[in-house]
C-alpha cells in the first residue's frame, strides 16, 4: 500500500470514529437521560435530575470507547446497539403521565 | 493503574485534539470564570464613588421606586445588597437583550460610574458575548470537551504522583510538558469538579431530553417542581399597583433567618404581579434553594418552601459548588487560584501543541495559525481585560452608553493584540504582548488611586492583586525575551 493511500485510510478511519464519538456520545447520553427519567422510581423532577446529571458523564465514556474500539465498524456497531437498547427502554417505559 | 501502551497513546492523542479544538474558548471561559469569583468585589472596585450602605429592605424599595419610573419591562430582577456588595444590581430584558443598572442603595438612583462591573466577566464566562442560546451552547460544548480532555489526560498519564514533583526547566518540550502536568495534577479534583458542575448548571439547555421524556414540552412545570417556592402565573391584563416591597423583603429575611439574594418582580404593573424572593447563597453550599412568593398587590405570602428532597439538594449543592458564593474569603481565593491554574493548564497545553511539532519539523500552515492565535489569545485576553478596567477609570462619567463603551474598549484592544500577534514574528510577539499585559496590569493601581479618593479594603485588595498579576506577566515577558535571544 502506498503511503498516500495509507494516509487517506487513516484519515477516513479517524473521521469515522470522530463522527461516532460526537453523534453517538450525545445521542446515547440523551437517550440515557430520557430512559432514566422515565424508569427511576422517583418523583418526576428527581428522576429527571438524577438521569441528566449522570448523562453528562456518559458522553466522555462513549467518546473514549469510539476511539478505543478495535475497528471503526465495531465502534459504530456498539454505539448503535447501546442507542437502540436505551431507546427501547425509554419507549417501553411509556410517555409522560 | 495498568494501561496498555496503545491505549495510553490513543488517550494522549484524544487529549491533544479535545484540548486544541476549543482550547481558546476554554481559555477565555476559565479566565473570565476565575474573575467572576469576585463578581461583587469587582463591581465595588469599578464604582468607587458609590459608597452608601443600606439594609436590603430599604435598598430594594428604593430601587423599585426608580424602576417604576424608568424600566418598562415585564420583569425586573434585583440582586439585593449583602455583606459583599452595597449596590442593588437591577436587570431587565427587552426581548433577548438586557439592561443592567447598579442602583445606589440609599437613593435608588443609578450609580455615578455606570459599568457592567463583575457581571461582565460572569456573563462572558458562559455566554461568550454571543446571542442566546448560541453562546451558552458553545460554552456547554467547550465544557464537554474539557471534561473529555481531563479524563483522557489522566488515563494517558504515566505516573501522576511522580510527575507532580518533576520539573525540568529550560528550553523546549520537556519544560512545557512538566508545567502542564503539574498545573493539571495539582488541582485535578478542582478541575474535574468545576467542569462537571459547570455542565450541569445549563442542563435544561444542553441536555433537555430527560425533561422532555417526563414533562413533554411543559418545561415550566419542571421548573415549578424544581423550585416550588417560586410560583408563576399569567398576567391578569388589568393594571395593578405594587404594594410596598420593603415589608416583603423584611418578612423573607425573617423566614430565612438570613440574607435575601435575588428578588424577581414579575409583571410589576399588572393586577396579578408577583414578587419572588430567593435566599442569599451565603447560607450554605447549595445555591438559592429556598424561595418565597408574594402576591405583588397585597404582599400576601403565596408559597414558601424549604428544600428537603435529596436529589434536588444534591443538584443545588453541585450548582453551588460551581458558583462559589458560599465560600468565605480564603476559600474564594483558593477558587480564584485554582481557576487560574486551570487557565494556565490550558495555555501550556496549547503552547505545547506547537512546541512539540516544531521540534520534529518546521510548522505547517495550520500549526503556524495555532501559534499566532496562541499569542493573540493567551497574552491578548489579559491585555483586553486590563483595558476594560482602564476604560472604567478613564472614560468620562455620565453618558448613556458608558457601560457599553467599557466593553467596547475591551474588544477593540483584543482585536489590536490579535493583529500584533499576526503581524510580528512569534519570537517578538510573545515578549512584546506579555510585557504589554504586565505594564497594563501593574500600572492600573496608579489610575485607580488618582481617581477613587480614600481606599476601602476592596479597592486596596483589588489594586494589590492587579499589581501582582502585572509583575507576573512582566516576569513571563522577561523569560520570553531571554528565550528568543538564546
Amino acid at each position: 500500500m502506498s503511503a498516500a493511500r495509507r494516509g487517506r485510510r487513516y484519515r477516513a478511519n479517524v473521521a469515522g470514529r470522530a463522527a461516532a464519538a460526537a453523534l453517538g456520545g450525545y445521542t446515547i447520553a440523551a437517550l440515557f437521560a430520557s430512559a432514566s427519567a422515565r424508569l427511576l422510581p422517583l418523583p418526576r423532577v428527581e428522576a429527571v435530575l438524577s438521569g441528566t446529571m449522570v448523562a453528562f458523564l456518559v458522553i466522555p465514556g462513549v467518546v473514549i470507547w469510539a476511539f478505543l474500539a478495535r475497528s471503526m465498524v465495531r465502534a459504530w456497531t456498539g454505539i448503535l446497539i447501546a442507542a437502540m437498547l436505551l431507546a427501547l427502554a425509554a419507549w417501553l417505559a411509556g410517555p409522560p403521565a | 493503574m495498568k494501561v496498555r501502551e496503545g491505549v495510553r497513546q490513543t488517550m494522549a492523542w484524544l487529549h491533544g485534539w479535545a484540548g486544541l479544538l476549543l482550547g481558546w474558548v476554554l481559555y477565555v471561559m476559565c479566565l473570565a470564570g476565575s474573575l467572576a469569583v469576585f463578581r461583587p468585589e469587582i463591581g465595588e472596585w469599578m464604582r468607587p464613588e458609590t459608597r452608601d450602605r443600606a439594609p436590603a429592605p430599604q435598598a430594594v424599595a428604593a430601587a423599585v421606586s426608580w424602576l417604576q419610573q424608568h424600566a418598562d419591562a415585564p420583569a425586573w430582577f434585583l440582586y439585593a445588597p449583602g455583606p459583599r456588595t452595597n449596590t442593588v444590581e437591577a436587570v431587565w430584558f427587552h426581548g433577548l437583550t438586557y439592561t443592567l443598572r447598579a442602583l445606589d442603595p440609599a437613593t435608588g438612583l443609578p450609580a455615578l460610574r455606570q459599568t457592567r462591573g463583575g457581571e461582565f466577566f460572569y456573563r462572558l464566562h458562559f455566554e461568550l458575548q454571543l446571542p442566546y442560546p448560541w453562546g451558552r451552547l458553545l460554552a456547554c460544548l467547550a465544557a464537554a470537551m474539557m471534561l473529555l480532555a481531563l479524563i483522557t489526560g489522566v488515563i494517558a498519564h504515566r505516573r501522576i504522583f511522580r510527575d507532580f514533583f518533576t520539573f525540568r526547566p529550560g528550553r523546549g518540550q520537556r519544560a512545557w510538558l512538566d508545567a502542564h502536568n503539574a498545573l493539571g495534577v495539582f488541582a485535578l479534583p478542582f478541575h474535574i469538579m468545576i467542569t462537571f458542575t459547570g455542565l450541569i448548571t445549563l442542563f435544561s439547555l444542553a441536555m433537555p431530553w430527560g425533561v422532555q421524556a417526563r414533562y413533554g414540552n411543559d418545561s415550566a412545570a419542571m421548573f415549578q417542581d424544581l423550585i416550588p417556592g417560586a410560583i408563576s402565573r399569567a398576567p391578569a391584563g388589568r393594571p395593578g399597583t405594587l404594594a410596598p416591597i420593603a415589608p416583603m423583603i423584611a418578612e423573607a429575611e425573617r423566614r430565612f433567618g438570613g440574607n435575601v439574594g435575588l428578588v424577581s418582580v414579575l409583571n410589576p404593573k399588572d393586577a396579578a404581579s408577583l414578587v419572588l424572593v430567593y435566599q442569599a447563597d451565603d447560607a450554605g453550599i447549595a445555591t438559592s434553594p429556598e424561595a418565597i412568593s408574594f402576591d405583588g398587590t397585597t404582599g400576601r405570602v403565596l408559597a414558601d418552601y424549604r428544600e428537603a428532597r435529596p436529589v434536588v439538594k444534591t443538584y443545588d449543592v453541585a450548582y453551588g459548588l460551581h458558583m462559589a458564593r458560599f465560600a468565605d474569603p480564603l476559600l474564594r481565593w483558593l477558587y480564584f487560584v485554582s481557576g487560574l491554574m486551570l487557565t494556565a493548564g490550558i495555555a501550556t497545553g496549547l503552547i505545547l501543541w506547537t512546541v512539540k511539532r516544531r521540534e520534529r519539523a518546521p510548522l505547517a500552515l495550520g500549526n503556524r495559525l495555532v501559534e499566532r492565535l496562541n499569542i493573540g489569545m493567551i497574552a491578548g485576553a489579559p491585555i483586553a481585560f486590563a483595558a476594560y478596567f482602564w476604560a472604567n477609570r478613564l472614560l468620562p462619567l455620565g453618558g448613556a452608553d458608558r457601560a457599553a463603551a467599557e466593553v467596547a474598549s475591551l474588544y477593540w484592544t483584543w482585536a489590536a493584540t490579535l493583529l500584533v500577534a499576526f503581524a510580528l514574528k512569534p519570537r517578538l510577539g510573545w515578549p512584546i504582548l506579555l510585557a504589554a499585559a504586565g505594564g497594563a496590569w501593574a500600572a492600573l493601581p496608579l489610575a485607580d488611586i488618582t481617581v477613587r479618593g480614600a481606599a476601602t479594603p476592596v479597592l486596596a485588595d483589588g489594586d494589590v492583586t492587579m499589581m501582582v498579576v502585572g509583575l507576573a506577566f512582566l516576569a513571563a515577558a522577561r523569560r520570553a525575551t531571554r528565550r528568543s535571544r538564546a
